[in-house]
Parts: structure tokens; C-alpha cells; sequence
């Protein structure tokens, strides 16, 4: 193990290298840019082993990526954004035919208005593509996350391509301590792709490119199967990886000083870490608040949130997305997971194109689920640290 | 958790130097650290920002910075720019690369609560030892000649562990004279 002081980016970067991918094929995009740079610094230096692709799109990138796949290699790609959304059609591609490809999405604002800064638009405008959707609250967690992924996306009941999320800039450009575990350690936790889903001249078959209605509703059934499985398999990976390293992320759900609280807020990514920092301050006030992390949005912890039925007085969650003419995005899916439960439940709205998510506006919104669980009524929905 | 801000223009490397300081302070001084710089695209010769934030327990803060312990300018034409006293904390410094006198800027309006006010020439040193005008490392050993933050040590244990070798011995050097010159202004 060495440390390094490491953005996210960079930090995902040795994750993918201690995978052992055998090619990646990736388009540049901000803020991604800095993650393939650092692959391919890694090959200048001489210490990747895979092949470089340089494509001429996001959509080529998946397309190439979903060739090496079907030749049973591991592989990788990153983009954002834009870049996102030009490889839609890829994403789904990768999915249906179960290749177990992993990815990193720097989030990122979608145009227009054009706009290069974070939030996370483009991985839930991705919802229904059919890959597992992972997020990280800081560089260790990406670079732990990176290998991780190939574990989960691999695993033969499982069979998924795996986004893994990093805020833009936030996270991609955020420097920080990172351990970098040995390659043995890593090679120990992630053996080498073994599939029978590949083209094979000792063992001709179709890939499944095309399946007609005979077939259909049960190839999407084995998907919906798949992320049941991915399920406990996210956990079991997470835990394992602790056994070996020391690091664990609580699988798809982190409780932080959850125990006797009463006021939760419910967070992906970086502004996780912020409001950590929240947390203890309120408690110091004798606050009984919490955070949960969610770190897995597809498969959707249900479980956990159905579970949850009356613990806690009131739920808030930070969305970084709306789904206009509806909720916020992550919101929606806590408050269904959540159905029956007799939780006050409220969204705020925030951090859109980059904008800043301070402590103070964090504060502010466990004071408004205080208030709404006293009985205040407001909207349920939020925008909040608006100009007006 | 100390939080450091630094004020340059887009190329003279602001946020190398608030990169190295993390880097300082962590991989070799043992604490925690994080470094990120003004968000969004890069042009040449706009105002920029870097941040670095030092703790003895592990950083999650991802907000900004807005109140810093020390403010550290590499270009003093920036003072007629941005608000380089914005957010200062009490009893926190302010380093400025600049030819003017600290009487000259303590007349400025928006100086009258700055409390610790150290001007360095450190386009001077960096002519003369590094051959151009790039300041950031300069104003890196100035700072840490100021404050303290982290050892001598670790600053060019950082150099050598972030910088190209042809570079490491003379910023090394510069950083070292910097160092020097702001202790014995203490």
C-alpha cells in the first residue's frame, strides 16, 4: 500500500489500473478529462497493460467497449455528461446483452443551458438504462468503488454494467489522502474475467442481438432477477473488500448517527461528507439527527427504506436532480420506498450547475423537517439557497 | 482545520502551490488535506483561486471555502480585482507578492481588519533563482516561513514527490530563500 495525494479522478484512475482492464476505450469530456489522462499517463510511464482507444465519441467509446466485452475482455470507459447522454443508446446495448462493463460518470449539469459544473442530472436522466448505479463520497471511495464494480458487475448471478458516480469537480477535482492498495491485494479480491457470455469459435452462439416477443419479457425478467441478486451481492462485495483492506462503505445504505435519531437527511455522493459535518454539529446541540448515505441507486435500497416504517420522525433528502413536473429524482424513490411509513418527508432541491452546497443551507434543512414534523405545513418540494 | 486560499492568474500556479501544501501536510506531515482549485475552465491570465484545507482528522467537508486562517496572493494586482481580505478569520494572514509597502496597502478600505499583513518581492527571488517570474512556489515557502503550517521538510519532500526533477532542486532553493526571509521578518 502507498499513499498519495490524489483527486478523485486520479484516484478512480488507479482503481481501473489495479483491475486489470485489457483495454480502454474513452472520449474526453470535462470533467472527466483528468481520469483517461491519468490512464494513459499510466501507459506512457509503463505501468498499465491494456489497450488505449482513442474513438471519436461517446457513443463509439461504449460501442467499443461493448466489442471487447463481447470478447469476454474487461474494460473500461468514463465520460459526463453530454457525453452521458450521446451513449444512451450504448448503455442500453451493454445492459440487454449482460456485459459486464464498468464505467465512471463524472456528474455533470446536461445543456442547455450549457453548463460544465455538477450536479446529477445526466446519470438519472440514465434511470432505466439497466446498469447498477453506484456513487462515492470522496477519492479513497472511488478508487475503492472502481474495483468494486468489477466485482459486482462480474459476479455471475449478477452480470451488470456498473456506473460508478463522482461529482463533477466536487469530487474530480478535489485533492485529497489516498491509500492505494498493492496489486496482489487487489488481484486476491477481483480474479480475472471469467465469462461464457463471449464469442467463442469452440462455442458458437448468438448474442442475444435480437429477441423477438417469444423471448423479450423473459430476458427482462432475468434483468430484474439480476439486480435482486446485485443486491446482496453489493453488500457482500463491500464487506469483503473491508476484510482485506480495512474500508468499508455499508454496501448500498450508510448510517451516520442514525442510532436514536429522530431527523434524518438522505444523500448521494460528496454532499454526504458535507453533511456529516453537519450532523456533528447538531448533535454537539443535543440534536438527535443523522445522515443516510445512499450509495446504491440502482438496485434502490427498498428494502431498507420500507424497513424504516416509523424510526424516524421526519426524512429530508438533498437532490441534486429534479424530475420536472414531478419530485426531485432521489426523492421520489425514497418517498415510494418509503410508502406507509408515518415519516414526515421533504426535498430541497439543491446544488444545480455546480452551485455551492454550503454547512449552513445543510443546517437549514434539518430546522425545515423539524418544523414539519412540529406541523408546519410547506411544499414538499423545495428549491432552496435560491437567489429569491 | 486550517483553510488556506490562494489567489493567482490562470498559469502562474496557483494551485500547484496549494497541491503542493496539501501534499505537504499529508503524504509527509502526517495529517489530513485537501486541495481543490476555483471550479470551471481555464484561461490564462484570469483571476484564479486554490484551496487548501489541513486537519488532524480525515477531511468530508465538500462545501467551499469561504473563511480562511491564511490568504496567500501571488500577483498584488489582484488586490484591485477580487476582495483578497474576504473571509479572513481572526488572528489570520495575509502574504502578498508585491513591490508596494504594507503602509500602502493598510490604507485600502477593505484592509482595516487585516491583522497580520506580510509583503514579500518574490518575483524578485524567482528571478534570480528559477530564472523567471513564477512565484507559487516562492509564496509557498514564504507561507509556511509565516505560519508554520507544516515543516520545511515536508514542503520539499512535496516537491520532490509532485514536481519534475529538473525543477526540484532550484524550487527547492527558492522555496528555502522565501522561507528564510519571511521567518526572520517574524
Amino acid at each position: 500500500m502507498s499513499k498519495d495525494f490524489l483527486s478523485a479522478n486520479e484516484a478512480a484512475a488507479y482503481g481501473v489500473l489495479l483491475s486489470r482492464p485489457k483495454v480502454v476505450s474513452a472520449y474526453p469530456i470535462t470533467p472527466q478529462t483528468t481520469l483517461v489522462e491519468k490512464l494513459a499517463d499510466f501507459l506512457a510511464q509503463g505501468k498499465g497493460h491494456f489497450k488505449y482507444m482513442m474513438v471519436e465519441s461517446e457513443h463509439s467509446a461504449m460501442a467499443a467497449a461493448l466489442g471487447v466485452s463481447m470478447m469476454g475482455a474487461r474494460v473500461f470507459t468514463a465520460t459526463s455528461s453530454q457525453g452521458l447522454l450521446y451513449m444512451c443508446e450504448m448503455l442500453h446495448y451493454v445492459s440487454g446483452a449482460r456485459h459486464p462493463i464498468v464505467m465512471v460518470d463524472a456528474n455533470r449539469s446536461t445543456a442547455t443551458p450549457w453548463n460544465i459544473y455538477g450536479d446529477q442530472r445526466d446519470v438519472y436522466a440514465m434511470r432505466d438504462a439497466g446498469w447498477i448505479m453506484l456513487f462515492a463520497e470522496s477519492g479513497q471511495e472511488a478508487l475503492d468503488t472502481v474495483i468494486q464494480a468489477y466485482r459486482i458487475a462480474e459476479d455471475p448471478t449478477v452480470m451488470t454494467p456498473v456506473m460508478v458516480n463522482l461529482d463533477g469537480f466536487t469530487l474530480t477535482h478535489t485533492y485529497d489522502l489516498v491509500d492505494i492498495p498493492d496489486q496482489e491485494l487487489v488481484d486476491k479480491y477481483l480474479p480475472p474475467l471469467n465469462t461464457t457470455n463471449k464469442m467463442d469459435p469452440n462455442d458458437p452462439k448468438t448474442l442475444c442481438m435480437t429477441v423477438g416477443p417469444d423471448f423479450h419479457s423473459e430476458g427482462r425478467y432475468l434483468q430484474q432477477k439480476a439486480f435482486e441478486n446485485a443486491a446482496e451481492v453489493i453488500v457482500k462485495a463491500d464487506k469483503e473488500y473491508a476484510a482485506l483492506t480495512g474500508r468499508s462503505y455499508g454496501g448500498m445504505i450508510e448510517e451516520y448517527r442514525c442510532e436514536d435519531a429522530e431527523l434524518v437527511l438522505v444523500a448521494t455522493g460528496s454532499v454526504a461528507g458535507t453533511t456529516r459535518i453537519v450532523v456533528d454539529g447538531l448533535r454537539a446541540q443535543g440534536k438527535k439527527v443523522g445522515l443516510v448515505k445512499v450509495r446504491c441507486y440502482r438496485p434502490f435500497p427498498k428494502a431498507y427504506f420500507a424497513g424504516l416504517e416509523n424510526r424516524f420522525k421526519g426524512v429530508g433528502v438533498i437532490d441534486r436532480s429534479i424530475s420536472f413536473g414531478f419530485d426531485g429524482t432521489l426523492f421520489s424513490e425514497v418517498k415510494s420506498a418509503m410508502y406507509g411509513s408515518g415519516a414526515k418527508v421533504q426535498d430541497y432541491v439543491v446544488g444545480l450547475g455546480g452551485r455551492d452546497i454550503p454547512k449552513e443551507l445543510i443546517a437549514q434543512m434539518f430546522e425545515k423537517i423539524e418544523k414539519r414534523v412540529e406541523g408546519v405545513q410547506e411544499d414538499e418540494v423545495q428549491f432552496l439557497g435560491m437567489r429569491w | 482545520m486550517l483553510e488556506v486560499r490562494w489567489h493567482g492568474r490562470g498559469g502562474n500556479g496557483a494551485f500547484t502551490a496549494a497541491k503542493l501544501l496539501g501534499y505537504a501536510a499529508s503524504v509527509k506531515g502526517g495529517k489530513y488535506a485537501q486541495a481543490f482549485p476555483s471550479f470551471g475552465p481555464e484561461r490564462r491570465g484570469a483571476p484564479v483561486q486554490g484551496f487548501t484545507r489541513i486537519s488532524d482528522e480525515v477531511i468530508t467537508d465538500h462545501s467551499q471555502v469561504y473563511t480562511c486562517d491564511s490568504v496567500i496572493v501571488l500577483d498584488d494586482t489582484l488586490c484591485d480585482v477580487v476582495d483578497v481580505t474576504a473571509g479572513l478569520k481572526e488572528n489570520s494572514t495575509l502574504i502578498i507578492n508585491s513591490l508596494q509597502s504594507k503602509e500602502e496597502f493598510m490604507a485600502r478600505p477593505n484592509f482595516k481588519n487585516v491583522k497580520n499583513l506580510y509583503i514579500i518581492d518574490a518575483t524578485d527571488i524567482a528571478l534570480k533563482i528559477l530564472g523567471a517570474p513564477i512565484v507559487n512556489t516562492v509564496m509557498l515557502g514564504a507561507a509556511v516561513g509565516v505560519t508554520g503550517m507544516v515543516s520545511i521538510e515536508a514542503i520539499e519532500g512535496a516537491v520532490d514527490g509532485m514536481m519534475a526533477p529538473n525543477l526540484r532542486e532550484k524550487n527547492k532553493k527558492a522555496i528555502r530563500c522565501a522561507y528564510d526571509l519571511m521567518k526572520g521578518a517574524k
